[in-house]
Formats: C-alpha cells, structure tokens, sequence
C-alpha cells in the first residue's frame, strides 16, 4: 500500500506541475495587469488541438509539440495586441464578458474547424511503456515521468527568469506595484506581451503533453480553469512561488488526497460509496483549504503586493 | 475645557518591521482644535487612521469618553461620535451635495436595514443635508453634482460630510491642502465656528493656519510625539525646533511671532 | 417616484436611474398579461412556454443586478443559486414533497443560506479575487451536484409532476405562466421595495464609494452581505421555477457559463435599471431562439456580439439601453447617466 501512495504522489507531482504550467501564466497576467482573463483554459485547449493536428500531420510528437508551442504563442501575441491591451483598461466587468465572450468563440471556433469529436496524440514511441522504479513493486508510466521532468525544468527555468534576469525583475516589480514600476522606467506595455505570449506557450505546452493522457475535448479549457484560479488564491495573485506551491498543494489532494479518503472511507462504508464521496470530498477539500487561506491570509500565502 | 475626550495610550502600527507610529501618550480636551503636525512621513495621516478605525493599531488603547474603541470597526466609530475628512477628496461625485449630505444623515438614522418600508417621506434626511450644507457654505450648490464642483468646494463637502454624522470629534486631513488662500481663510473660519460645539483634531501643513487655528499642538517625529502645547509653547520649544521646523522655518517663525 | 431628493431636474445620479417610471410598471405589466392570452387565442403554446421561460430567467437577472447592477458586487457563481434552487425542488420531490407552499420557501431559503456563506468569504476581498471566488465557490456546487449519486450525477434529477399548488393544475402551460408570472410579479414588487428603501439606497451608495460610506457610519460588509443573500435567495426562487419549467434539474443549471450568461443578460438589459434583467433576458432568450432558429453556432454570434459590446464603447460596457437612449438623447442631458453599468466598486 505504501507504493500505492507512492503511485499517486508521483501522479499529484504530474498534475500539479501541469496545473502549474496555467497557473504561472495566469497568475503573472493578472498581478502584472490586474486583469482578469476566464480564457486562459482556452489556450491550453487551442495548444492541445493544434498539437493534435500537428501530429496527425507530422506522425511524431516532438516535433508536434514545439510546432503547437509556436503556433498557440503567436495567437496570444495576436489576441494581447487586438484585445488583451485594450482590455487591461477597462473594468473588471468588462474584462469578465470579452474574456467570456472568447471563450464562447474559441469553443464555438474548434467545433467549426475540428468537429465536435474528441482527437487523440499518441504517446511517443519510446515512451509508452512503464519504468520500474522499485524492482517488482513500483511501476511508472515513463511517459508521465517525462511529464514530471518537463514541469520541474520549466518550475526551475521560470524561477530563474523572475528571479536571477532583469525581465524577471521588471515583473515582480510589475507584480507588487504596478504604477511604481511604471514610474521607475519598466516598460510595461512590451512587458505585458511578453508574458501574455509566454503564458500561451506555457497553456500549449500543458495542453500538448497531456494530450496523450486525456482526450483533447472541446471543454477541456473550463475543466482545468477553475483549478487554476483556486491555486492563484491559493498561492497569492502574481507570485510565481505561490503559485508552484498552490499546484502542488492542490495536485496532491487530488490525488493523494483522494486516495487516502478513499481507503479510509472503505472503513465505514461499501467500495462504491467511498470512491465516490471520496474523490468528492477530496474537491472540496482544495475549496475548504481556498477558503481557509483566504480567511486567514486574504492575499494568499505568498502574496507579492507588500 | 479640561474635560479629556480623547486620549491614546501606547499605541503602535508596524509596517512589516517598520514602527509607523508610537503613540506613548496623547490627550484631546473637549472642544478644543488639536493640531498635529510634523514632516512627512511622521505617522499623522497613520495615527489618524487608526483613531477612525480604517487602520487596526498592533497595541495600545483609544479612550474615547473613557471606553476603548480600538477594537470597533469604522461604522462603530462614526456611530460613537467620531467622524473624519479625508486628505484625497473621497466622496460620492456622480451624487448631488444634498444626496452626499443626506446619506450622511441617513447613517445616524440607522434605518439602513430597513429594506422593506419603502420611505416616502425623506424630509427628515432632506432637512439634516439642508441644515449641514448651510453650515459648510453650499447651499447654493445643493442640487449640484458633486463631481462637477470646484475643489475648493469639494473640500468644504468633504468636511460637511464628516458634520452630517454629528460626531463630537472630528477628524481633519489636510482639509486645506490644494486650496487658494481665500478658501483656505473661509474653511478656517469654519474651524473657528465649529469648534463650540465639536472637537477638532487637524492635521495641516500649513503651519501659518495650524498657529492660527490650534489651541494646541502636538508635534510628530518618526511616529512618536515629542511635544505637546499651545502654538506659542511649540514655537519655543527647542526639541521642536531642531527636530522638525529646521533652521529656516525656525527663522520664518520667529518673523511672523 | 423618479427622484426623491432636490428639484426634479436632477433625475439622473445613480441613486435614482435604478427607479422605475411607474407607467413603465404598468406597461409591463399589461404586456406580460396580454402576451399568453393572445398566443394561448392563437393556439400557440410554445410560446407559452418561452414566455414562462423568458419570466424565470428575468426573475434570476433580476437577482443578479441587485448584486452586480446595484451592488457593484461581480459575482460569477449565481448559477449557484439557480441550481441550488431548482435541486431542493427536485430532491424533495424524490422524497415525494411536492406541496409548492413547501417547497417553494425551502428553495429560496437553501439558495439565501448558500449565498449567505459565499458572501461570507468573497465579501471579504476585492476586485478580482471576489470574482474569481465567488466563481470557484459556485463550482463547488456543480462539482457535488456531477458527483453525488443521490443527485442523479451527470444527468440530473428528472421531476415526475410539477409541484402541487392547492386548487390550480400547473400542467397546462398557460396556468404556469400565470403561476410564474404571480411569483416572479411578487418578487419584483419585492424587488422595488428593496431598490427604494433606505437599505437599497445604501447598497447603490456603497457601489459609488465603499470608503466614504463606511466613514460615515455604514457597515458596508454586512450591507453587501445582505444584498447578496437577498439576491441569492431571488435566484433561488427563479432556480425553482426553472425545474419545474423543465420537469428536471440537470448539473448545467449551475455551471458557471449559465453564471456568466446570467451576467450577459444583465449587461444587455442594463446594469442597475430596474427592468435591467428582464429587458435582457427576454433579448437574449428571443435572439436564441431567432439566430438559433438559422444556424447552429449561437455562440459564436453570441461571443461576436459580447465583444462588440465591450469593444465599441470606449469606456468599456455600455448596456443596449444607454446606446438605444444616447441615439435619441444626444444633447449634453445624458451625460451623466452613461456611467452606471460601469461602475467598478471592486476594482
């Protein structure tokens, strides 16, 4: 049973580095810009489908997958020059129904050029079998450690932009006080497409590597939004450690979490029951701990407003 | 006079590790005009806050008429009888000065949950704007939207604003800042006028009006009072001098004395 | 009723654009009168029932712009309210409760009580945090509503009869409307006595400046809260009527796109007017069912017209009201009354 957890915190650490890939765009566009974007899950979903479409062309999933990077970058550098620039002076209502109104057409759009059925990405060749990590006892997807992998080297890459470059300077600048770093010289403007554009290559690349794990659906976007938004309260709005640990948090009760609920629920009542309630209780579990850090720290546990 | 209506007791604010204001000690008698002055950044606006409630103090007690409030909200405050103006013009612009006023009054009436008894007769709110807006000076700019007045006005509704709660302590800031010398002379001649029936706690920079004004003064370096007395003790006071007014305004005064 | 402080050419400031015309009052209501009556002479009972349908959504929009037009409070989880609404009609009726005078109370009762404790929490933050939790909050529902069997997971809980109400069968679809109609009539009294008291001259104040009306001695936190219970309990009542319209609940009541729709009717209608809400769910219900009617991507018209709306005011959103008004109104009179449904109390 102890590699049974073992199991799913290797599955948390996945889902919560993924989550993390959203969250940091996420979380950078609405501290830099107060600005609040509900369209961010749907560039993850636009990245899975053209990662999708790019392998059905290509065959082969790197290739795929660094296309769909490139290719859901430069949209966000569209739509932040068309939109997203003119929106980040407007209301929060505003804000709210155009990034609404994006998601409407973004879906709206896909169903058009892709058709209402669910696309598949195959694993990479090489991938598709499982690792033995403890001789006959724990087995892992080598694919979903590639996924691991991945998420701590961009986790590690973003620290250092933020915190070791004078990019990442101008933005935790931006991020903590918005007019101060305006006054101070940071030029916010390209500021910001840098990383709105970031922020869609980062949707991509989530929605490319979990391609072959899900189906790329057409809802995909809103599934994995709400996610994000409880970790960006979670970690605090605009601070990229809050959100790495917010993901992480909240991977890890989805999963581990879940499991745990699961087994102990088995205790007081039948199999069936207890998956179910379970895995509910484990999704309002991440919502009692929003709940919780909002109460007692209302700007997140790593805030990056002083 | 020598009724203490307001007194603090070692209250501290700490921004992050920085003392933002030490108060060891502080009365206000009631009726008088309580200046507090100082450089920037000496905790004025900070010790104000927290005497109106938007700041929570980290310790320390507020005697207001003996009890302490430094536990009770904002709206507690007002309804206790302490009342402030803002530095930054804060009021409702897009509303009328009587609806600005009337709102005021409305507060004291305390029929804001009354959700279900439509009130058709308003008269009693209507008067009380009425009634404030003469002792401001704005009655003729009653049905004026507020945003579309002169500064110099503006600040003349942002002090009715804090009358309107018929507080019998005010809190002042800055009620002069960014006004022209006429206006600046009318709203202290409305200092003068009220402080029969209310206690005014003001925070200035203009040390001319302060010394014409203030029945005392109290002095804030870095957060911590350093003197306390009427404008002639304060002018003479050498810890004053050294500390805050510097040597040309020490020059300055000693001309205008 | 159009103004009730200073001379009457002071009619525009937002303490009064949220006042009706009473002969606006009587207009509507005539409408909504006549409208069955001649579709039921012509035989027309579908439109029997979007006009029951157009009623329920008015009556929930209606709820949310006490809170989004009036409050100044962007609340993306009122599908909640809605759901948490029509799912107590249909649990109890499971349990085999079905009395109207029952149930009815018991749904706007849970809807106010979710509300209540939402408000609780997101009333404590700003600007895009109150935005964004009210929305993950109201997930919380769908989540448990998708997950629970008792509540029939992904696909709902089917209602086997309507809800018995003494004396009047509410399976013909004309006595339904009327039924709604009675109801939503209700609210929306209750609606104007709520809008023109103190209480709500305090709310609408409170979207002008937080901080100026907590100086003058408001308790601006419990204020919004009770605007927001209120405003839940409403959605409650419309979520009720919504299941038994439908004779069903299905976890899409309370997804937040149905949040963010009821947020688009209200914005077409117009924010803070007092027939904001139904103005715009009868525009948005009927523009459906006519684009609907030619092509199979609403929501891609939908989208377009969302973020032409948005885009083409230079200020930001501007209800079709203020445009179709500032046509016919170009002299310098209006000025000031283009501003209120984009206030930003939150921001």
């Amino acid at each position: 049973m102890g590699y049974l957890i073992i199991e799913q915190m290797l599955n948390g650490l996945q889902y919560g580095l993924m989550l993390f890939l959203l969250a940091a765009g996420l979380t950078l566009v609405f501290g830099i810009m107060d600005l609040i974007n509900l369209a961010h899950g749907s560039l993850y979903m636009i990245g899975a489908f053209l990662a999708a479409t790019f392998f059905q062309m290509l065959g082969s999933f790197f290739p795929a997958l660094l296309l769909a990077i490139v290719a859901t970058a430069f949209i966000g550098f569209i739509l932040e020059r068309l939109l997203y620039r003119k929106l980040q002076t407007m209301s929060h209502l505003s804000q709210v129904l155009a990034t609404f109104a994006l998601i409407l057409i973004a879906n709206e759009s896909i169903k058009i050029i892709f058709g209402a059925q669910p696309l598949m990405i195959s694993m990479p060749s090489g991938l598709s079998r499982a690792i033995e990590i403890v001789p006959d006892e724990l087995y892992y997807p080598a694919y979903r450690l590639l996924i691991i992998g991945v998420g701590f080297a961009v986790a590690i890459g973003l620290y250092l932009l933020v915190n070791k470059t004078r990019t990442g300077m101008w933005m935790r600048a931006g991020a903590s006080n918005r007019e101060m770093a305006a006054v101070m010289g940071v030029r916010i403007k390209p500021l910001f497409t840098l990383v709105f554009v970031l922020g869609a290559a980062l949707c991509a690349l989530a929605g490319a590597l979990l391609g072959p794990l899900l189906a790329v659906t057409i809802g995909m976007g809103e599934s994995i939004l709400i996610p994000a938004f409880q970790v960006i309260v979670i970690g605090g709005i605009g601070s990229m450690r809050g959100a790495l640990i917010g993901s992480l948090l909240v991977g890890m009760i989805d999963t581990v979490g879940k499991l745990l609920l699961v087994l102990g629920l088995g205790f007081i009542t039948d199999p069936t029951n207890a998956g179910t309630l379970g895995s509910t209780l484990a999704s309002l579990s991440i919502s009692v701990l929003m709940v919780a850090v909002l109460y007692f720290r209302p700007q997140g546990l790593f805030p990056a407003r002083g | 006079m020598s009724h203490i209506i307001l007194e603090v007791k070692d209250l501290v604010k700490r921004f992050g590790g920085l003392v933002a204001s030490d108060i060891q000690h502080l009365e206000v008698k009631q009726g008088e005009i309580h200046a507090l002055i100082g450089p920037n950044g000496a905790g004025k606006t900070t010790l104000l806050s927290q005497l109106s409630g938007e700041m929570k103090p980290d310790a320390g007690a507020i005697l207001f008429e003996g009890e302490d409030i430094s536990a009770l909200p904002v709206h507690k405050r007002v309804q206790a009888g302490i009342a402030r103006s803002y530095q930054i013009t804060t009021l409702l612009p897009r509303l009328t000065v009587r609806e600005n006023l009337a709102l005021a009054v409305q507060a004291r009436t305390g029929h804001s949950f009354d959700f279900l008894g439509t009130v058709m007769d308003e008269t009693d709110l209507d008067e009380g704007a009425i009634n404030t807006a003469a002792r401001v000076g704005l009655s003729p700019e009653l049905d004026q939207i507020v945003g579309t007045l002169s500064h110099g006005k503006q600040r003349l509704l942002e002090l009715g604003m804090a009358l309107a709660c018929e507080p019998r302590l005010i809190l002042l800031d800055e009620p002069m800042a960014g006004t022209d010398v006429e206006e600046s002379h009318n709203m202290g001649t409305l200092m003068l006028s009220l402080k029969k029936q209310h206690t005014i706690i003001l925070v200035e920079h203009d040390i001319d009006a302060v010394f014409r004004l203030a029945d005392r003064i109290s002095v804030l370096v870095s957060g911590k009072v350093i003197a306390t007395g009427t404008a002639e003790e304060i002018k003479q006071n050498p810890a004053v001098i050294t500390a805050y007014l510097g040597e040309e305004d020490a020059d300055e005064l000693e001309v205008s004395a | 009723m159009m103004n009730r402080f200073g001379p009457s050419h002071v009619k525009n400031t937002p303490l009064n654009t949220g006042l009706p015309n009473p002969w606006s009052a009587i207009l509507v209501a005539v409408l909504l009168v006549t409208f069955p009556l001649a579709m039921s002479y012509m035989g027309e009972d579908f439109y029997i029932g979007m006009g029951s349908r157009i009623l329920i959504m008015a009556l929930a929009a209606t709820a949310l712009n006490l809170a989004l037009g009036y409050g100044g409070m962007i609340s993306l989880g009122h599908a909640a309210f809605l759901g948490i609404g029509g799912y107590t009609v249909a649990i109890l009726a499971k349990a085999g409760l079905v009395s109207a005078l029952l149930v009815f109370p018991l749904a706007i009762l849970m809807a106010s009580f979710a509300a209540f404790l939402i408000g609780l929490i997101s009333l404590r933050t700003k600007g895009v945090y109150f935005i964004m939790i009210t929305l993950a909050f109201a997930e919380v529902f769908y989540y448990l509503a998708i997950s629970l069997p008792n509540f029939g997971g992904d696909d709902g809980l089917p209602l086997r009869t309507r809800s018995s109400v003494p004396g009047i069968r509410l399976d013909n679809a004309l006595t339904f409307y009327f039924f709604v109609l009675l109801l939503s009539g209700l609210a929306i009294v209750l609606m104007y006595r709520l809008v023109s008291s103190r209480f709500g001259r305090a709310v609408v104040a409170i979207r002008e400046n937080e901080k100026r009306m907590a100086a003058i001695g408001y308790p601006v936190y419990r204020i919004q809260l009770m605007a927001f219970t209120l405003s839940g309990g409403l959605a409650g009542l419309a979520g009720a009527l919504l299941a038994n319209l439908n004779m069903s609940v299905t976890p899409h009541m309370l997804d937040w796109h149905q949040s963010g729709i009821l947020i688009v009717m209200v914005i077409l209608g117009g924010s803070g007017y007092f027939w904001g809400g139904l103005t715009g769910a009868a525009l948005f219900l009927i523009l459906e069912e006519v684009i609907a009617d030619h092509t199979e991507h609403w929501n891609l018209f939908l989208g377009a017209m969302l973020l032409f709306i948005v885009l083409a005011a230079p200020n930001g959103v501007m209800s079709l009201r203020d445009r179709v008004l500032g046509l016919f109104n170009r002299s310098g009179s209006n000025a000031d009354s283009k501003g209120s449904s984009e206030q930003e109390v939150n921001k």
